[in-house]
Formats: C-alpha cells, structure tokens, sequence
C-alpha cells in the first residue's frame, strides 16, 4: 500500500543574520545552508491502517506527507503508493489520495462550500448518484446542512474545517493524509472530527496518516505510531509500547480519606509525583505494582484508587527533549 | 530505539478498496470543464465590486486617446486622424479588457503561501484550472464592454469597423489568440515563482516592453519602420494591436491571415514553454514549512 525507502528531501536555503548590514552583505555574498528535512526514513503501510507521525516542529513530518502526496519531489530515496509513484502525480493517483491540511484551504473563499464540493465532483468525475449518497453521508454525519448554503468567508474556523473534510472525502479517497487536521479547533469539534476521521477508516477501509500536535488526536486515532525526529525515523509501533518503553513506571493516584500520612508513604519506596489536598501520586515501577497497591491499601486511609501510565504528552516532551542535537550541512 | 516496521493491518476485516481505475485525462478534463466555467463564473459574480474597479484601472487607452486626439488636431500622423485615434484607443480598451489575464498575480500569490497545493492536488492539469478560471471572466467582460462598444460606435461612427467578411469572422479567432498568448506568457512568467517565490519582478519588466509593443500606447506602424519589423515578428504585436488593426480594417485580409498564423505559432510555441515551465517549476518546489 505505502511502502518508503530510503526518502530524503534536502533544502538549500539563504542563510543571513538580521540588520541592515547583512542585508546589504547577502546582496552580494549568500550563504547557504543544506537542511536536511527529512533524511532517509523507510516504512511501511498495510491497507486500512491509521498510522500517527509523531515529532517536535521541524521534524520532517509535513514534508513527508507532502512527498507522499506528490506535492514535492524527493531528492532522494523512492516513495511507492497504491502501486504509484507519488511525484509523478499520475491523474490515477490523485483521484485515489487527498491531503488535508488543517492551515491550507481547497474551499472557494467567496462561494458556499456546495460550489466547491460540486466542483470537485466534476474534477474528480465523481458519478451523480455516488456523489449524492456520499454527500448525503457527509452531510449528516458532520451535521453540515446547515453550513454548505453560506459563502465559506462567513463560516467559522470549525465549521470550515468540517466543510474541507467533506470536500476532500467526495471522491472516496483510499488514502487520506491528514496534517494538523484539528489545529485551531475546540475540543468538541476536535473530538466529533476524531469520531469522523475514525468512522470513515472503518466504513471505506481507507489508509489514514495523520500528523497532530495534540497527542489526543493521535492517541483517539492512530493505533500504530511513527516518531520522526530531526528527519530521521526514530520510532515504528504502538503508542502502548512506546509508553512503556520510555516510562515503565505505572501512575498510581491515591484519594486519601484523612491526613496524609508521611511515615507510611515513605515506606512504600517510590517516588512521589505530587501531593496536595488529599491527593497523591505515585510512580511506581510495574513489577512492584503490586505489592506497593496492597501496602497502600493496608497501611494509608485509602478512598479512591487509580492505576494509569504516564501522560502521553509527557512522554512525547521526554522523547523529544533527550534526543541530541545534529548539525547542518552548509 | 527503532523497531521493526509493525504494519498492523489493524482493519484486516474491513473491505480492501479497489484498484483505481484507468484515467483518460483530456477526457476527464473536458467533461469537467462546464462545471468548471459554472463554477467560477460564480466566483466572478461574487467579486463584481472588485472586477469594476479593474475595469477602471485599464483607463490607459483613453489616456492615450485624449494625448495623441490633441496632436492629431494640429494635422495628422501618418493616417491617423483623430477619428482613427479615436477609432483606435477605443478598440484598445475593449479588446485588453476582453484578453486580459490575472494569471501571473494568481500563480504569485498561491505558490508563494502554498495555496497551489490545492491544485497539484486535482486530477487535472492545474494549467487548466487557471485557464478555466481565467476564461469564465469572459461573459462579465462581455457585459462590461458592450456598453462601450455601443457608445464609440455612436460617437466614432460605424464604419470604422472593416467591411470584410473574412476578418470580421476571423475577429474572435484573434481574440482567443490574444488571450491565449497573455495568459501563456504569464503561466511561463508565474512558473518563476517555483524557483524564486516571487516572479512580479519579471512579469514588470514584460509588462514594460508589452506597453511599448503591444500597441498599447501607440499605433504599431507609428515605430520606425526598422523597429516594426523585428518587433512584428515578437509576441507583443499578437497580445492586442493585431486584433485591433484587424478589426478597424488596418490591415488588409492577407496580412491578417499572415499575421494570425504567427500570433497562433507563438501561442503553440508559447504552450509548450508554459508546460515545461511549469513542470520544471514543480520538480523545484520546496513549498518549506508551508
């Protein structure tokens, strides 16, 4: 379905300081710098998948959906999707993909969504009566009727964004690459796109990649994970296994009854979170999971107790925090 | 800390999509094309206000008309009276209001802020989506220069049209030539922006020669005979002074058919430099960090 080998996209940029003087200097003397965006990651994708990318800004995830969607060109390695190249953006291929970009727009600004959405069907050839049943479904599952009769200026970023998804998804795509697709949004509308993006895999069987800061998109979405950090392919898995290899420990939240006693939650031997009003968590490693709960239980006015792993944000901020830093080329 | 690629397959139940199917392009594209000009006629509706005051903006040839009407008064230059000024300046404004493109500004704008993603997106040549877009400006043109038709032929007279049958058929010909080679030349001129982010630089420098030998400004056959011969053989001359010259009978039926070969040779040549343009302009794109 999707398979990458060896891809790299390497960017030749004018590098100059701020001011004046090297404004003037860059005139007449540029210097340029290499940045390796991405850097020769290889992968996989089986059909029906719904694979999150992972990585701090930068890191090269954009422009390897970008590649992958044939909007740029590698400049090395090769990219094979649905059995196309992706660069040479067969009219097949197209037809079969669609990028969503949470910062970029295919609406017609002045026009209602309706005209775009029967613009695309035209584009797309989209037959009239798929174009109706799949419409129909998009309207009612993204609750748009009330929204495609309005000039796109005049609607809200949310309900644009709802709009973008039921254009980009006219033609049934097979794959659907997702950048940011809920960057902006509230939690509701973040959370009824999730429940969408999600609906649709499952219905279509369609192949998402999806990249998103908010670790609850990838978490609600994506049960496989790729971690790209500064170009390179750091990660390749679940998220479970990625939480528990970077954190083993288990959280375990404690709801006291009376006042917290110091001596017995010393005695237990692992470390404390936080503390405050009642509350305590502790990490705990998992192979004494069990005996730190049952000491807990025995020893402390326990009224509430819950076991979890470690915030997923958290995680991803260590992940990302403890990589080193690698030089440019110039 | 990399692990083997998993490739989950975590909806094996879910219905493997199929192949897609064979696209014929041209074909695809051609029954897209009404809903296409449907369509953008009713973004231009939408921009009425904005496409009035563009029209106000090509005021030049009136400009030109009031200048060179004064010379004319004092005695004529070459042929040119001042109703054959007038007959002039006048078919110059409507025929640049009926060819002209925005083309250049479009590509400009979209490639520099990564809005072309929308395009390289569809299954159609973006090329063709410009054009599309560019051409269903034509009926509100239509509707803004018929005013203005009436009015100059009321005032000038109507027999400074041609009489002849063959090049008042052939006038919408040279009209689409005109178009086409304007709106080629500034796809090729847009495609720039792939390499440079910016490409208005160039387009000026065009847009100055274009005042000079377009007849923009001044009846061709008032340059030196030595410059109007190099410069009949440019692409200026086919953007709008041939329609012009064609339509008012300048020009006899030979020379326009002469003519309308070249200005259809250069629209041809300038295709293929606008495609490999553009292709070229592609494979460069870097659209970073946007």
């Amino acid at each position: 379905m999707i398979t990458v080998r060896s891809l790299a996209k390497h960017y030749r940029v004018h590098s100059r300081q701020a001011g004046v003087g090297a404004a003037v200097r860059s005139l007449f003397r540029r210097t340029y710098q290499t940045v390796k965006a991405v850097d020769g990651i290889d992968f996989s994708i089986e059909t029906g998948e719904r694979v999150g990318f992972l990585g701090p800004n930068g890191a090269g995830k954009t422009t390897t959906l970008k590649m992958l969607a044939g909007l740029l060109h590698p400049t090395e390695g090769e990219a094979r999707v649905l059995g196309f190249v992706p660069a040479q953006r067969d009219p097949s291929y197209l037809r079969s993909i669609m990028l969503v970009a949470g910062q970029k727009q295919q609406l017609l600004w002045d026009l209602p969504p309706a005209e775009t959405f029967e613009l695309n069907r035209a584009i797309y050839g989209v037959p009239r009566d798929q174009y109706r049943e799949t419409l129909d479904e998009l309207i009612a599952l993204l609750e748009l009727q009330p929204l495609i009769g309005k000039p796109t200026r005049q609607l809200s970023l949310g309900e644009r964004m709802k709009c973008e998804l039921a254009a980009a998804l006219l033609h049934r795509p097979q794959v659907l690459f997702l950048d940011e697709p809920t960057i902006g949004l509230d939690v509701t509308m973040q959370a009824a796109l999730r429940a969408f993006i999600r609906r649709y895999n499952e219905r279509h069987g369609a192949t998402v990649l999806l990249t998103s800061h908010y670790m609850d998109d990838v978490a609600a979405i994506c049960p496989r994970i790729l971690v790209i950090d500064q170009g390179r392919l750091t990660y390749d898995g679940t998220l479970t296994a990625l939480v528990r290899r970077l954190r083993p420990e288990k959280r375990v939240t404690l709801r006291l009854g009376e006042g917290i006693l110091e001596t017995a939650l010393a005695a237990l031997e692992v470390p404390v979170v936080s503390s405050c009003d009642g509350v305590v968590v502790l990490q705990v490693p998992e192979d004494r999971l069990r005996s730190v709960v049952a000491q807990a239980l025995d020893k402390l006015p326990v009224v509430d107790l819950t076991v979890e792993e470690a915030p997923l944000e958290e995680v991803i901020a260590d992940l990302f925090a403890a990589r080193p830093k690698r030089a440019e080329a110039v | 800390m990399t692990s083997a690629p998993s490739g989950l397959g975590a909806l094996a139940a879910a219905p493997v999509p199929p192949p897609p199917p064979p696209v014929r392009p041209l074909r695809g594209a051609l029954r897209a094309l009404p809903t296409m000009l449907r369509v953008h006629f009713a973004e231009v509706v939408a921009w009425r206000a904005e496409m009035l005051v563009w029209v106000l903006a090509y005021t030049m040839p009136l400009i030109m008309l009031a200048l060179w009407s004064a010379v004319a008064r004092e005695a004529p230059v070459g042929r040119f009276g001042e109703r054959e000024f007038r007959a002039y300046f006048l078919a110059t404004l409507v025929f640049r209001l009926l060819v002209a493109s925005w083309a250049v500004w479009e590509m400009n704008i979209e490639i520099r802020e990564g809005n072309i993603a929308a395009r390289l997106l569809r299954p159609i040549h973006p090329l063709l989506s410009y054009a599309a877009q560019q051409a269903s400006a034509f009926p509100m043109r239509i509707v803004l220069a018929v005013p203005i038709v009436i009015a100059s032929l009321l005032w000038i007279g109507a027999d400074v049209v041609t009489r002849d049958p063959v090049q008042l058929l052939l006038l919408p010909l040279t009209l689409v030539g005109a178009w086409a080679v304007t709106f080629l030349v500034m796809v090729m001129i847009g495609s720039l922006a792939f390499r440079w982010e910016s490409a208005l630089g160039v387009f000026d420098l065009w847009l100055g020669l274009y005042f000079v030998f377009s007849g923009y400004l001044m009846p061709l056959e008032l340059l030196p005979d030595w410059l109007q011969s190099i410069v009949r053989w440019l692409p200026f001359p086919y953007m709008l002074a041939f329609p012009v010259e064609n339509a008012l009978g300048l020009i006899d039926r030979g020379t326009t058919l002469r003519a309308l070969g070249i200005q259809w040779s250069w629209a041809a040549l300038l295709l293929w430099g606008a495609l490999a343009a553009w292709r070229s302009g592609v494979r460069r794109y870097s659209a970073y960090g946007g």
